[in-house]
Parts: structure tokens; sequence; C-alpha cells
């Protein structure tokens, strides 16, 4: 199983994570590209369907990304709506047989493309022990609904 | 103008959607006046022959979901010959509770059912089979699905009315509708567009709770907010058009109004509790404890339409 | 429609399959296997649905399940939710409090009201009120109205939403109730509420009594039905079981669970908690109900007692296993029952009828007797449950069709480890088999089949006013066809009946 490559979708806060990332870019901070960013506004505007939906259509992680903790956020607190929201996500997803590690939510500041680079490249080694998303092979009968 | 020729289909459901027709009550023979009901299994001595070899349909009203191939084939039947079909109720609309047995396989159903129950001794597991040779002949039953299943799965919807069962506002509703002969539309939800929230009269005063409790062990407040007394109510997340009626029996909204603007009702939710819930410390996993089975508390009713709908391995249990 | 009425069909080597089987609640399939002389070789009720509640139970939490499990079925609906909530009061050692029982109780004869009536008037009734060889469009509910006036249909449709309404009150909704809440209701009544109710029960009290007028009328001075009551093709020697108060009479809503043997005599009255010591269910590969029984008498097949341990449930197995009703008029219309039969148990499948409307009198006059208790509108209508252990819960009621139980087993967070139901047509399922089998051999000895005497076959069943949701609860759906086989066992001709 070592050539699995993992797909990731990442949701990344424009005024933080985004600026992170794009940090680690310029600075030449390498990570794995098996990252697809959505910029969001906020991980406040991550809404729990987007999550389910990538997981649905066969993502193998979602890494989102916003604004430290208590007080960066730039709409006061959706940073930690997001917080609550991936913590009861995580609860349903263990319940559905999907390995709540697949979801991953991190503080990354514009300033950290360092760290944004380290903890998708942790991520990514998580996601290749986990091995692909189970929902993947077992959606027979709903992915013919479609 | 010609009387609607209209059939009503009981799929697998638990009939609570007919005796909800009936309970329309004296409009019902007002009802009658402008539509013809040809098939109506519950109430009326029509036969299955009898559907296929009907002609076209104005109107096909099915409640219940698709449980197993018989269901398919009479909602597939029902299609090719009405004009509309209306899926009535939530097992029609999102698969009902049944739809929590998606969590788990068919066998572990047939398993639990047959083997496990406390009254069953069944040592050679005997199961109930697609064809029986009895002595005499051959005994066929419709096969069970691997999942259980809201009818868009399997044939074009043209209105929705959801509820457990429809409330008599909304069927009066649907019977108007559908006697004009307009609003036609694509997903045409009769119903409210907006929340349960807008139609219940609970006072809101905090908009924050510090955590999601037991109902069994709770005094329930009759006055304020569900949510704000830390029970979990789906109202935020569910279809409205009921007038909040379980919310007015002093007892949270289960959510069978189904969803509302959104693919994935329990997603909806989540987003609600993720508002509501403190912020000032990652919430514990103690403070969730109505969230100890998530599947049943955010999709009691939904769980067969919602984005993934199943569970990925064996195993129904909660966390 | 096509119309079929009146046609002869003369079937040999044949088999005959109803379905579905109409004016009943929840899906049925009746298979009749004929012989080379047109004789009846054997007939098969098949239930062709499972949801699997049993399965699906299981992980939820406890207080979730009165709501959930209401879902088994829309149409006892009342029955399965308290069921449900007496089984997770047992569970957590609760009792409700005082006026909530009566709460409870009086919710659930206002869903007994509607439902009996739902079935005189809507599923079985149209054959004896409009006739049972009448063409197959007439045989409903529009027909009876047709020939009884819009008077009387106006009042049968007022009694009914009466019913429905009175579980409103109480419940919150008049199908899938939602107050039934761990330690009693979520809310009280009002005494407006409580003078609606007692207006109604008033005036259902009088209907009940018009209705046993009718059966009177119709039944009992008509030489055809009244000889159907007498027929011994028609009759089924069984156990019977059902609830009993402490002075033996007929509770619908609480007591103990009394089983007789055909021969009248008590063969144990018992506590719910004790019902899986003497009730066992089989399975038929045929169909996804099962077949409970007996444990200590045992299983022998489609055979009737004392050998076998089918026992049935319902209006006429109450009645059976009482000493009689609670309420005084009633209790009048019990013993003029007795009198006529002059045997006690009845045994005759047509008596259900009878034993219903006698129970339809009884809630009604139970419900005016409760909205009348000075403590019905008492505020305190909940005890909230301190630290305890859980244990196994049992919750046993009288639905409409019959006795009811609801099982669940606990986890030490109160949720569901394992659940288990039986609900009344389950009970009924092998009595009901072995009914079909004996009518079908009378009804069409000759092998001439015509679709009056299908219906009569089906009138049979409906005499149990069986609910295939319930006995679904395992599966999905309400239909009868009839196939024919030859005697080979292929399909030789479907009657589109």
């Amino acid at each position: 199983m070592s050539e699995f490559e993992p797909n990731i979708v990442c949701f990344a806060c424009n005024w933080c994570t985004y600026a992170g990332a794009d940090m680690a870019g310029t600075s030449k901070f390498q990570y794995p590209p098996n990252l697809k960013i959505v910029r969001v506004m906020c991980t406040g505007r991550v809404n729990p369907e987007f999550v389910l939906e990538a997981l649905k259509k066969g993502a193998d992680g979602v890494f989102i990304g916003g604004c430290h903790p208590p007080s960066d956020c730039h709409y006061v607190n959706g940073n930690l709506k997001a917080r609550n929201r991936v913590q009861i996500l995580k609860l349903l997803l263990t319940q559905l047989g999907v390995e709540p590690e697949r979801l991953r939510l991190e503080w990354i500041s514009a300033s950290e493309g360092e760290e944004f680079s380290r903890k998708v490249r942790e991520f990514v080694e998580e996601l290749k022990r986990l091995g692909p998303n189970p929902l993947k092979e077992s959606s027979t009968e709903l992915s013919e609904l479609e | 103008m010609s009387k609607l020729k209209v059939a009503v289909y009981w799929a697998a459901g638990c009939g609570g959607c007919d005796v909800g027709l009936l309970d329309v009550n004296e409009a019902l023979l007002e009802v009658l006046k402008d539509i013809d009901i040809v098939f109506w299994p519950v109430a009326m001595d029509v036969k299955y022959k009898d559907l296929e070899s009907l002609p076209n349909l104005d109107v096909a009203i099915v409640n219940g979901s698709i449980r197993n191939e018989e269901n398919e084939h009479i909602v597939k039947l029902l299609r090719s010959k009405a004009r509309t079909l209306v899926a009535f109720g939530s097992c029609a609309c999102e698969g009902g509770t049944q739809g929590l047995a998606n969590l788990g396989s068919k066998q572990d159903m047939l398993k639990t059912v047959y083997e496990e129950t406390p009254t069953t001794g069944n040592p050679q597991a005997v199961k109930p089979s697609r064809v029986f040779k009895a002595p005499e002949g051959e005994l066929y039953l419709p096969d069970i699905l691997e999942l259980n299943k809201p009818i868009e799965s399997v044939a074009k919807v043209d209105y929705y009315v959801s509820g457990c069962p429809p409330p008599v506002k909304l069927i009066l509703r649907l019977f108007q509708i559908l006697t004009a002969g307009n609003a036609q539309g694509p997903k045409f939800y009769i119903g409210s567009d907006k929340s349960v929230c807008d139609e219940c009269r609970r006072e809101r005063v905090s908009k924050t709770v510090q955590s999601m409790n037991r109902l069994y062990r709770r005094a329930l407040d009759p006055e304020k907010c569900f949510l704000e007394q830390g029970l979990l109510c789906m109202g935020p997340a569910t279809r409205g058009g009921c007038g909040a009626k379980c919310v007015e029996a002093n007892v949270p909204c289960g959510g069978c109004g189904g969803r509302l603007n959104v693919s994935d009702q329990g997603a909806r939710m989540i987003g609600a509790l993720g508002s509501i819930l403190t912020t000032d410390e990652p919430i514990s996993i103690g403070a969730l404890e109505a969230l100890k089975d998530p599947v049943g508390a955010l999709y009691k009713y939904c769980f067969s339409s919602s984005l993934i709908g199943r569970g990925v391995r064996v195993g129904g249990g909660g966390r | 429609m096509e119309e079929a009425g009146g046609k002869t069909m003369v079937i040999v080597e044949g088999r005959l399959t109803i379905d579905p089987v109409t004016r009943l609640e929840g899906h049925g399939k009746i298979d009749i296997f004929m012989d080379e002389r047109g004789g009846v070789k054997n007939a098969y009720l098949q239930v062709p649905e499972l949801r699997g509640f049993e399965r699906f139970c299981v992980g939820r939490l406890i207080e979730d399940l009165p709501r959930i499990t209401s879902n088994i079925c829309g149409v006892c609906s009342p029955a399965h939710h308290l069921a449900s909530v007496k089984a997770v009061d047992s569970l957590l050692g609760l009792e409700p409090t005082p006026t909530a029982a009566k709460l409870r109780e009086m919710m659930h004869n206002g869903y007994m009201i509607a439902d009996h009536i739902l079935n005189f008037y809507f599923l079985s009734g149209p054959d004896f009120l409009v006739g049972v060889g009448e063409k197959p469009a007439e045989r409903n509910i529009l027909g009876v109205l047709k020939k009884y006036g819009e008077g009387v249909g106006r009042k049968v449709i007022e009694h009914r939403a009466y019913g429905q309404r009175i579980v409103e009150i109480v419940g919150g909704k008049a199908v899938h109730p939602v107050t039934g809440v761990p330690g009693g209701l979520s809310k009280p009544i009002s005494e407006k509420e409580r003078k609606e109710i007692e207006k109604m029960a008033r005036s259902c009290v009088e209907f009940a009594e018009f209705t046993l007028q009718l059966y009177d009328e119709e039944v009992l001075k008509n030489a055809d039905h009244r000889g159907l009551l007498v027929d011994e093709d028609f009759a089924l020697t069984s156990y019977d079981a059902g609830l009993v108060d402490r002075e033996g009479h007929v509770n619908l809503y609480d007591g103990d669970i009394k089983i007789t043997a055909p021969d009248g005599s008590t063969y144990a009255k018992i506590r719910p908690e004790e019902y899986f010591d003497h009730v066992a269910e089989e399975i038929m590969e045929w169909t996804y109900v099962k077949f409970p029984y007996l444990r200590r008498v045992g299983w022998r097949g489609l055979t009737e007692a004392p050998e076998n341990g089918v026992f049935r449930v319902g209006p006429l197995a109450r009645l059976n296993v009482a000493k009689g009703m609670a309420t005084s008029k009633a209790q009048r219309e019990y013993e003029r029952m007795v009198e006529t039969f002059k045997r006690k148990p009845i045994n005759n499948i047509f008596a259900y009828h009878w034993a219903r409307l006698i129970e339809l009198l009884y809630a009604s006059e139970r419900v005016l007797e409760l909205s009348l208790d000075e403590e019905i509108t008492d505020e305190n209508v909940r005890n909230i449950p301190q630290e305890s252990t859980l244990k196994e819960g049992f919750g046993v009621v009288e639905a409409a069709r019959g006795l009811l139980l609801h099982w669940y087993k606990p986890t030490e967070d109160a949720r569901v480890e394992a659940a288990n139901f039986i609900p009344p047509t389950t009970c009924n399922n092998p009595a009901i088999n072995i009914s079909i089998r004996k009518a079908a051999g009378k009804i069409l000895r000759g092998g001439a089949v015509d679709e009056a005497s299908l219906n009569r076959i089906e009138v049979v069943m409906r005499a149990y006013d069986p609910c295939m949701a319930c006995a679904s609860h395992i599966l999905g759906g309400g239909k009868v066809e009839v196939n024919l086989y030859s005697a080979d066992g292929r399909l030789r001709r479907s009657v589109s009946i």
C-alpha cells in the first residue's frame, strides 16, 4: 500500500491559513501535493455539509485551517464555532465507521508557513497509515443513485 | 372538469400516513368531490393486478420508503402511469426512521430479528427466503434491499409533503394544489420555507448553552427554548409547516419535517449546534451527552436521504 | 378498475393468490393451493415486509424509543408509544405520577375509540353493512355512507375524530403522539381541555350504543350473518391472552397478563416481566412474520389447541380471559354476548366484531370516567429519575388488536443494547393462518371461485383486524392477490379481483 496517495480537501480561512499556505509557497517550504485548497472567508463558513460531501465524493481526508483561538478570528468567533462543529462531526464519523482522524482542524496564522507545511505532511502520513476512505470502497448502492 | 384519478400507495411504512389522510375528516368528503381514488388498498378492494391494468393516472400519492423490491416495482409502475407523483410523509421524502437500519447491513438486520431476539430459539438459523418450496408449490417473498431509500431514489418526485404524518393543514393544501393543477416545478415542497423555529413561540434569551443533556433526566421548561435548556431540539434544521406541534406539547422537535434548503438535515443541525454551544473552551465529549448516538439524534427521520446515509462497517451502535 | 365482481372462475389443480389483502392495515398476501378436484390443499398468509426495528433500535437513547417505536405502526401509534414509555419507566425503575398514569390511560382509550370505529366502519364492517358479495367498488366506507346516508356518515367521521382529538389533546399529536416521557408526560391538560374531552366522551358513549344497535340489526337479526357466528368452520380452538385488572376485568392500559386454556380455565396469570418465560416464537421461511406460541405447551405447526400452543389476542381474547367489563353499560353488553353464545370462551372468529364494539363502549365510558376524575388536571405529571441502576424494561399494553409487548435491555449509559417487540398481529399470526386454511377449505369447496368467495376468505382475516404494519415491524406495507397454481406448482392463472 506504499503507493497510496491520499486525496485531501482543505478548507482554509482567507485571513490566516490561506495566507499561511501562501507563505509556505513564497518561503519555499515544501509540502506534499495531495491537497486541494478551497478558500473560504472563515472556518465558521465551513458548513458541516461540505465535510460530509467531500468524504462522500471520495476525499480520504478533510483539513480545515483557521485563525488561532480565542481572538484571532476576523469574525469574532467563527473559528470557535468551527471547533464545536468538528467535535460533533467526529462523533458522527465514528458512528458511521469512518475514522475521525480523517477530519483535522488546525490553527495556522498568516505567518506560519512552515507550520502549514509540517501539519500537511503529518496529515498525509496519518492518512497513508489509515488507507483509503472506506466510504469510497463500499458506497455501491448509494453512488448508483447519483 | 373531470375528476382527478388518484392512487394512494403505502410502501414500507407504518400506515400513519393513511390514518393522517383520514384525519382530514369531514373535509375528506369535500375533497372526494374533486378526486376519484382509484387505488387505495387500506380502504378499498383493489388489487395489484388492477393497478397493472389501470390506464393513466393523474396523481400517485406514495407514503412509506423503498425497503424491498416490491416497493420499488410498484413505485416505478406508479411513476410510469401518473402525471404527478407525490412523496407523502417523512418515509417517502426522507426514508423515515427505518432508515436508521442503514447503519448496519441487511444481514445484520435479519440476524438480529430472526436469531438474536430473546423469544426466538432458532438454532438452525431459519430465515424467510425469496423462494420457498412448500409441499404444494413454491411461495415467493419480495427480497429486502440492502439499504432503505426515499422515493426520489427510484422515481422522480414532483411534490414533497413531509411530516410524520403530514399535518392536516398541509394535506388540504396539497389537494388544493393538485386540483388547481398549478405550482409545478422541480422539488416542490408543500410546507413552510422557514424552519420550525420560525413557528415556535418559546422564549430565547442567551442564545448560548454549555452542554447538550439527556432528556430522560431533565425537567422540561414549557416556556424556554429547548436548545437553551440544553436539550437537543431539531427545530433549526427542520422544515416548518407543522405549527411546531411537538414543541407546543412540550417535547423537543424530532425533525420529521425533513430537510430545509440543504441536502443533509443532520449537518445543518451540527451547524446550528456549533453556533449555540459555548465557545469559551473546546467542548468536551462529556458535555455532549445528548449526542451519544449522533445518527439517532440528528438523523432520526432522514438518515436514508442524508449525504452519507449508511454505516461503513457492520454495527449500528453509537460511539 | 376492472369490473370483476360477480364473475365466476372455476379453478382446477390450481393455486389462488389474493394480493394484496385489502382493507386492513399493512401488506398481506394469501396463497391457496388447490388439488385435482378443486378442493383446497393448503393456504398460506404471507407478509412480504420487514423493517427491522429490533435491529435499528439498538444503539438509540432510551428516551428516544417512545418516538421511534411509535413508527412501528401509525394505526396503533399511541399503543406503541405507551408500551414503549412503560418499558422505559420499568428500565429506570420509575413510576409515573398518578395523574400521568390516568392521562396515559385516557390517551390510550381515546385511541381505542378511534381505532375500533375505523375497523368497524371502514375496514371490516363494510362486509356486513354493505354486503360481503356486493361489488368491490361498493364494499368500502363510501358504500357504507351511501347505504346509511350522510347523517350516519358524518356521525362516524365525527366520532372517529373525537377519538383522535382525545389522543391529540393528551399526546400532542393524534398520529405518533409525543408527550410520553420517562416518569410521566411532558405536559398536563387544562380545565378547558378536560371539558372538551368530557363532552366528546359523552357523545362517544351514545355513539357506541348506536353502533351496537346497528350490529344487532345487521348481524344478529340477519340470518346469514348470524349463521356465521355459530358456524363451526369459523371457530378456532386456541388459548387466549389479555390484560386484566385486580378484579379480573378487562383493562386496556395496565394489569396482569392472564392466559386461559381452550376450556376456559386459567392457564397462567403473569406479570409482564414473566412474558418471555411463557411465549416463544417460531420462524417460517415463507413469511417475514414470526409465529408466537406458549412455550410450555409447545409448537406443533399450524394446528389448533390444546395440543398446540397457539394463542389469540385482541377484543375477543380479552373478553374471554376476563370476568367482565369494568364499566356498567359495557358490562351489560358483555353479559348479553355471553348469554347469546351460551359458552365461554367464545371461539368463533366473527365474534371478534361484537367484542370490539363492546370495547368501544367500554373505552368511551372509561374516558368519561377519567375526565371526571378530580386529579386529571393536576399539574404534577412527571417524576424525574434519580441516579439508579438500569435493568431490563418491559412495557405491556392492550393495543386495539391485542396484547403488545416492548422489551429493552439497556447499556450502562442508558442506550439500547437489545430490543424485542411482540405486537398483537404477530401473536395472532398462527391463528389467522389456521383460520384461513379452514375457511378456504369450506368456501372454495368444488373449485368454484368468484370474487365474493375470495372476499369471504379475506373477511375471515379482517375479523382479527390484523395490522400488518405491526407484524412487519421486522420488514415494511397493506395488500392481497390471488394466484392459481396447478398441481405441479406452476402458475396457471392470476385472478384479478
